[in-house]
């Protein structure tokens, strides 16, 4: 069933020839490597994009998204086969492609000293927009992307969303016959990625462009027309979003808790069971993807829980996780590992990390504003927020690595900026972008972090055997961590961050830059240790996966934009047009000022949702 | 054309405004040399003056007494009359002097007498070369006075053979003088291959490069708007330089601007050339650094005649000088300054130049690929 | 014990980090061996090769004796004879001789006949240094002349009563080479060791590791010791090894104590240290690291009294460089080598050494975590 083909949306072959904007046929691409065997970045790809459509590409991480796109723009040239885009070549018409294509690379080329107005008019410039039609140009793309107030401002100055929406705007300056996007909507906000997309359909609509991009959001893959996946430099399969989910019909269903349990209990318990193909807790519920429509193997594995099965509406991410082959030992996590069990002391409700009005100040720019929060023992706390927010500055305060402008911190009673080293000594630190020492190997990244917090002779020994069967690194041994694959370095960054065993570990955008596999699994491993009773703070900008947090804050802009747990935080946008809202709608509302937040603070937040909730 | 024009405004706008607003540009490309400039300046000097030197003379006599005297008036010279011979020799050790000068106690006698009255230098001979102007300076001063003496007809004929010296273009052998033009060849070539090769492989880093390269740009407009602007931003740096050499320094200026523009222009071209191509290779602001530094900045300064004479260096490096464009700029800058427009001088050195020029931007040129791969 | 444990963890690490990455591999190796050999044989004032033409109007026997004796000096190339005025101009503007030895045509004759006569030397400027010690180098040749036209009996005269008896001391020779070679240990090292060292904290704070170290039980002075020991200790080798070339290769004298010469480096080296952990500890990225070395490297070299003396500084730039490590210890150094300096005669050059590092090293502790990002 990997490689079917669904192709019921398209129409005959010739027919979709004739519209195709963009086609490849038979292309493969390696890349040389010093010293091995070549590396199959695409391989045998073969596909059509047609006008007036938008086309997904979906993959995780290392797929071949980006070498696909990368031809298409004229970059690379392919190793056999060959593309063609507006009925040119992409290797010996690249020039020509070029002057009508629009492309957005992954880092938008930006100059960041440039002004908004002065990156549009480069563009215009370079794509040879004549003089007259650029007043026009400009003002539609200005309004298009609510960028029209900032036009003098630089572009490095522009928030995360807003510079990928100029970005956009710099691809569109001379109205492109195609459109390419190379993950367009990577680490920005739920409202700029939910923009984004409306400027795309509205291009689509109004000037019946084609689009071609590609994605690791794999909700964004529902709003394409037609989706490509790819994985490992195959095509997987393709179809229109509605054929992916027809198939998965019957086999998703919600998995409601009763009362007393947390959902995360059952998430832990279900993941990995036989015939599940996929766990994730959404709305406080926890969505299971299942092998086949037989619910028996789910009911055999709840066996014990008080839990009410419920039939769900499946969707594209549903469908994804059940094409993509899935790899052996995957999901061993937490499974007969009981070493730090029960071992914590003191009881949940003491207060570890506790922040009274704390702000910080770069100059004249606030980047935390009046913050207080406190989280309790064995708790999962969140710090929400798109790219900044304030989110990595607030860690920083309370790791100790930035001083506080004004305010209180205390971090299992101390001060880390001035206590000493010694209070410091049951932390567990991950930096942002899984900060190891490339040119380590695993086993001495492990053993130099193991020796820092004082293991040594046997116990070390014990630990990084430990963290090599936990963490399935034993076959990266003695390999430089650099040239670890993205999931494995964060396994090793947190293995080397929980070495030691520590009470509190803190956790700075640890699921960035991985794919939804490396994602799912690492919140696996984060539930197991904080049900072992360790304290977990954490930052992402993925909203959804808030539901794994016990409580979170949401921070926008320095302030707090809500604090709660989950169900709270959803209920705050419950409306009759929305009776089930996610954790997106939750900060598109918050962030856009229609719902009070007031309200929060209050605790008035009394029903059914709250009650299945964290407040046991 | 049109297209073309357009294209070459944008980009040339785009590189105008990052270095106006980029302040480690400007540190590069303005302060830098500034600071060079001002450092070697003042503080390269080969030339001494007030050397701290010992005499030893127990004479009392009138022609000790006069010949003593020609020392203290002598600028280069600070004097320390000591007693003994010990004494002096413990100065020299501690520094506190670089060179004895010793009269024997019958040296007036000795000259009255008609016959060897020696005159003794000990120099630390540590600093060879600050040791051999002291030897000069020295010689002068006693030949100088024994002339006068035969002029006023107390001593017999001078030698048979005497040496009048004159040195052209720097009468007063000024090190400065040959200094600062020589520095000037360093600032352009920082400007030229460092800068370059850093903005470049910063847009690389930064991503930049790849939207561009998926514009309708060629590789000529590329090109073209990587040297336009630094170019100027080099000439810039080199009229500054030449304003400040002139002006803050006294250096002469002897040539016509014609030819200094005309030539710099073609070690500029030379240079970025060169930056360039390093550029299209190197996409990693660190390396291309360390590179530029390796093969770039050292040559410039230790290849090109700058400070140390290149016909004193082993065969093997004076070959592999004649690769590195710094070494016909600083000649031709040496002369431009201090001899002024010898044409025997400024043509063949500009004409490799401009072959220079032509081949490393040609091999820029070919470099240069639309493509993200070699 | 504890913090022992840690140091030597953290300074294993460093180790294994400096000699796994090539690029730090090839900043300890590459570099400081092309700038030993350039250094040691493009850096010389030590005069060969200069060109000079003879314009020789006399063409006589005695002209002949003298040109000999220049030709034999071997310090100078003859790049041609002249015929006139006109093309001696040329020659020296053209850059074609550097010097040029003009001889009238009544030289044979006047000297028979015990008249004075002058010989006429015309030396290119644009490189002064050249043309001073040209100049005074073919004075002493003209000076010997003299004496064999007397012993000869050419001319019948008294010798000068006044005769110069010039010595020098340390450098018999006056080779500049050893004045610059044996200084080039220390300055080499340093190259190595403020790239070293003020990457090594910038590279960390780049790739997000170094927030690691903070939040690890570290205490300051433990990262200080651990991010200062490889510096110092390949410093250290590099300098004793361009020591070693100094004395073997280029022939340069050592006669000064060994252990002078370690504990003089290792004053240096850590002061220099210092200088580049500040440099790092100030700098966010691996790119300001760099700048701000070179930006001291510049100043700190040209002002250190290796290519020109101290002593012809202005004032006021002699006081501001009392602050400059390198000066210190290229003085150090050439007194080991040339003069034979135990440790108790260097001692005035290493306090300031220790009292520069005492600064340095405690501000750059204090940064690594006072440094607001």
């Amino acid at each position: 069933m990997t490689d079917a083909q669904i192709n019921d949306d398209q129409g005959t072959k010739a027919d979709a020839q004739e519209q195709a904007i963009l086609s490849a046929e038979c292309v493969c691409k390696e890349f040389a490597v010093k010293g091995k065997p070549p590396v199959q970045a695409l391989q045998d790809i073969s596909l059509h994009a047609l006008k007036g459509r938008v086309t997904g590409l979906v993959g995780a991480d290392g797929a071949g998204k980006t070498t696909l796109i990368r031809i298409a723009a004229g970059l690379l040239v392919p190793t056999s086969g060959r593309v063609t885009l507006l009925g040119l070549d992409s290797v010996a018409d690249s020039l020509e492609i070029q002057s009508r294509i629009g492309y957005m690379p992954q880092k938008f080329g930006l100059y960041q000293d440039l002004t908004v107005i002065e990156n549009m008019e480069l563009y215009a410039d370079l794509q040879g927009v004549p003089g007259a039609e650029r007043a026009h140009r400009y003002d539609r793309l200005l309004s298009m992307t609510d960028l029209a107030k900032y036009t003098k401002r630089r572009a490095g100055a522009l928030s995360g969303g807003m510079k990928q929406k100029l970005g956009l705007a710099c691809a569109l300056i001379k109205s492109p016959e195609l459109l390419l996007l190379d993950e367009p909507t990577v680490g920005v906000d739920p409202i700029s990625r939910r923009e984004l997309w409306k400027i795309v359909y509205e291009l689509v609509e109004q000037d019946n462009i084609g689009v071609f991009v590609s994605t690791a959001y794999l909700d964004e893959a529902e709003r394409c027309s037609y989706v490509l996946v790819l994985h490992q430099g195959k095509l997987l399969a393709e179809g229109n979003p509605e054929s992916f989910t027809g198939r998965m019909k019957d086999r998703v269903s919600l998995v409601v808790p009763a009362q007393a349990d947390r959902p995360r209990h059952i998430y832990t318990r279900l993941v990995g069971s036989r015939g599940i193909v996929d766990a994730t807790i959404r709305s406080g519920r926890v969505r299971v993807v299942r092998e086949d429509t037989s619910e028996t193997q789910l009911a055999a594995a709840l066996d014990g829980m008080h839990a009410k099965i419920e039939p769900a509406e499946p969707n594209f991410e549903d469908a994804f996780m059940a094409l993509i082959p899935q790899t052996e030992g995957h999901f061993q996590v937490g499974r007969g590992e009981g070493e730090g069990a029960g071992k914590m002391q003191g009881s949940n409700d003491d207060i570890v990390v506790n922040t009274r009005e704390l702000c910080k100040l770069f100059g004249d720019f606030q980047a935390v504003k009046k913050l207080s929060f406190s989280v309790n023992r064995g708790e999962i706390f969140g710090l929400l927020g798109p790219n900044g927010a304030g989110k990595s500055t607030t860690f920083r305060m309370l790791c100790g690595l930035l001083p506080a402008t004004s305010g209180e911190i205390s971090v299992a009673g101390h001060n880390l900026l001035r206590s000493g080293a010694k209070a410091r000594a049951r932390l567990g630190y991950m930096a942002q972008q899984f900060s190891l020492y490339g040119q380590l190997s695993t086993l001495e990244n492990l053993s130099f972090f193991g020796k820092v917090y004082g293991l040594s002779g046997k116990r070390l020994k014990q630990r990084i055997n430990w963290a090599f069967d936990e963490f399935g690194l034993g076959q990266w041994r003695d390999k430089a961590a650099f040239a670890l694959p993205g999931g494995y370095k964060q396994r090793l960054a947190m293995a080397a961050a929980l070495l030691h065993e520590p009470d509190i570990l803190f956790l700075d955008e640890p699921t960035s830059g991985v794919d939804p596999f490396a994602r799912r699994e690492f919140w696996l491993r984060i539930n197991s240790f904080a049900e072992q009773g360790v304290t977990v703070v954490v930052t992402t900008h993925f909203m959804e996966e808030a539901e794994y947090c016990d409580r979170m804050l949401i921070m926008s802009q320095g302030e707090t934009l809500a604090m709660g747990t989950p169900a709270e935080i959803r209920d705050l946008v419950r409306s009759p047009q929305n009776p089930r809202p996610t954790m997106d709608d939750a900060f598109i509302g918050l962030a856009e000022g229609t719902v009070d937040k007031t309200s929060i603070a209050a605790g008035t937040a009394g029903n059914e949702e709250m009650a299945q909730g964290d407040l046991s | 054309m049109i297209l073309f024009l357009m294209r070459m405004r944008g980009i040339l706008k785009k590189e105008a405004l990052q270095i106006l607003r980029d302040p480690s540009s400007i540190a590069l490309a303005l302060v830098m040399p500034l600071l060079l400039l001002f450092i070697f300046g003042y503080g390269v000097n080969l030339d001494a003056e007030h050397v701290p030197i010992a005499i030893v003379s127990d004479d009392r006599g009138e022609m000790a007494q006069d010949l003593i005297a020609r020392f203290e008036l002598s600028p280069h010279f600070e004097l320390y009359q000591v007693k003994s011979e010990l004494e002096a020799e413990s100065l020299i050790l501690s520094r506190d002097v670089d060179a004895i000068v010793r009269l024997q106690d019958d040296f007036s006698s000795q000259l009255l007498r008609g016959t060897q009255a020696p005159v003794q230098l000990i120099v630390n001979g540590i600093d060879a070369n600050r040791a051999r102007l002291i030897q000069g300076y020295v010689r002068n001063i006693v030949n100088n006075w024994s002339r006068m003496r035969q002029e006023r007809g107390e001593a017999g004929a001078g030698p048979p053979v005497s040496v009048s010296q004159r040195i052209w273009f720097n009468e007063g052998a000024e090190s400065r003088n040959f200094m600062i033009p020589g520095l000037i060849t360093l600032i352009m070539t920082l400007i030229g291959i460092l800068l370059t090769a850093l903005v470049i492989a910063r847009e690389w880093e930064r991503g930049t490069m790849e939207a561009m390269l998926v514009t309708p740009l060629r590789r000529v407009d590329i090109l073209l708007g990587k040297i336009i602007p630094y170019y100027i931003l080099g000439m810039l740096g080199m009229g500054m330089s030449v304003v400040v050499a002139v002006t803050v320094f006294q250096v002469p200026f002897r040539g016509s601007i014609t030819a200094l523009l005309l030539l710099s222009s073609l070690f500029m071209l030379a240079s970025l050339g060169f930056g360039l191509l390093l550029s299209a290779a190197i996409r990693i602001q660190f390396v291309a650094a360390q590179i530029s530094i390796v093969a770039g900045f050292l040559p410039a300064f230790f290849l090109s005649g700058l400070i140390f004479d290149l016909d004193s260096t082993p065969p093997v490096i004076q070959i592999v000088s004649h690769i590195v464009p710094a070494k016909y700029f600083v000649t031709i800058s040496h002369t431009l300054f201090m001899a002024g427009d010898i044409w025997s001088v400024l043509l063949p050195n500009g004409l490799v130049l401009a072959a220079m020029a032509v081949i490393f931007l040609g091999l820029a040129y070919r470099k240069i690929s639309k493509r993200l791969e070699g | 014990m504890q913090a022992l444990r840690r140091i030597l963890a953290l300074v294993i690490k460093e180790f294994v980090t400096i000699l796994k990455d090539p690029k730090s591999r090839f900043v300890i190796i590459g570099p400081p061996i092309i700038q030993f050999f350039v250094f040691g044989y493009a850096a010389t004032y030590d005069l060969e090769n200069v060109r000079y033409a003879v314009f020789d109007e006399s063409r006589s026997v005695l002209s002949r004796q003298l040109l000999s004796k220049v030709e034999g000096a071997g310090m100078f190339r003859l790049s041609g004879y002249l015929d006139d005025d006109k093309q001696l101009t040329e020659s020296i503007n053209s850059e074609e001789a550097r010097l040029v030895i003009h001889i009238g045509p009544e030289f044979e004759k006047k000297l028979r006949s015990s008249q004075p006569v002058e010989v006429q030397v015309i030396a290119d400027g644009r490189n002064p240094n050249v043309a001073l010690i040209a100049l005074g180098y073919f004075g002493t040749i003209v000076e010997q002349f003299n004496r064999e036209l007397m012993q000869q009996g050419v001319v019948q005269r008294d010798g000068p009563a006044l005769q110069l008896v010039e010595r020098s001391w340390f450098n018999g020779n006056l080779r500049s080479r050893w004045f610059i070679v044996s200084a080039l240990g220390g300055i080499i090292s340093m190259v190595v060791v403020i790239i070293l060292t003020s990457l090594s904290v910038s590279r960390e704070r780049e790739f997000g590791t170094f927030d690691q170290l903070l939040v690890a039980p570290f205490t300051p002075l433990e990262i200080l010791i651990g991010k200062s020991l490889p510096g110092i200790v390949f410093g250290m080798l590099d300098a004793l090894i361009f020591s070693a070339g100094a004395v073997y290769w280029f022939s340069v004298p050592f006669r000064g104590t060994v252990t002078a010469l370690v504990v003089a480096l290792l004053c240096f080296l850590i002061t220099i240290v210092g200088v580049g952990l500040l440099v790092s500890s100030l700098s966010m990225t691996m790119q300001q690291g760099l700048l701000g070395s070179f930006l001291f490297i510049m100043p700190a070299v040209t002002l250190s009294g290796l290519a020109t003396p101290i002593e012809n500084m202005p004032l006021w730039l002699q006081r501001a460089d009392l602050i400059n490590p390198v000066q210190y210890i290229i003085i150090a150094l050439r007194n080991i080598f040339l003069e034979g300096a135990d440790l108790s005669m260097t001692w005035p050059y290493l306090w300031p050494l220790l009292l520069i590092a005492s600064v340095t090293l405690p501000l750059s502790a204090w940064l690594f975590r006072h440094r607001a990002v």
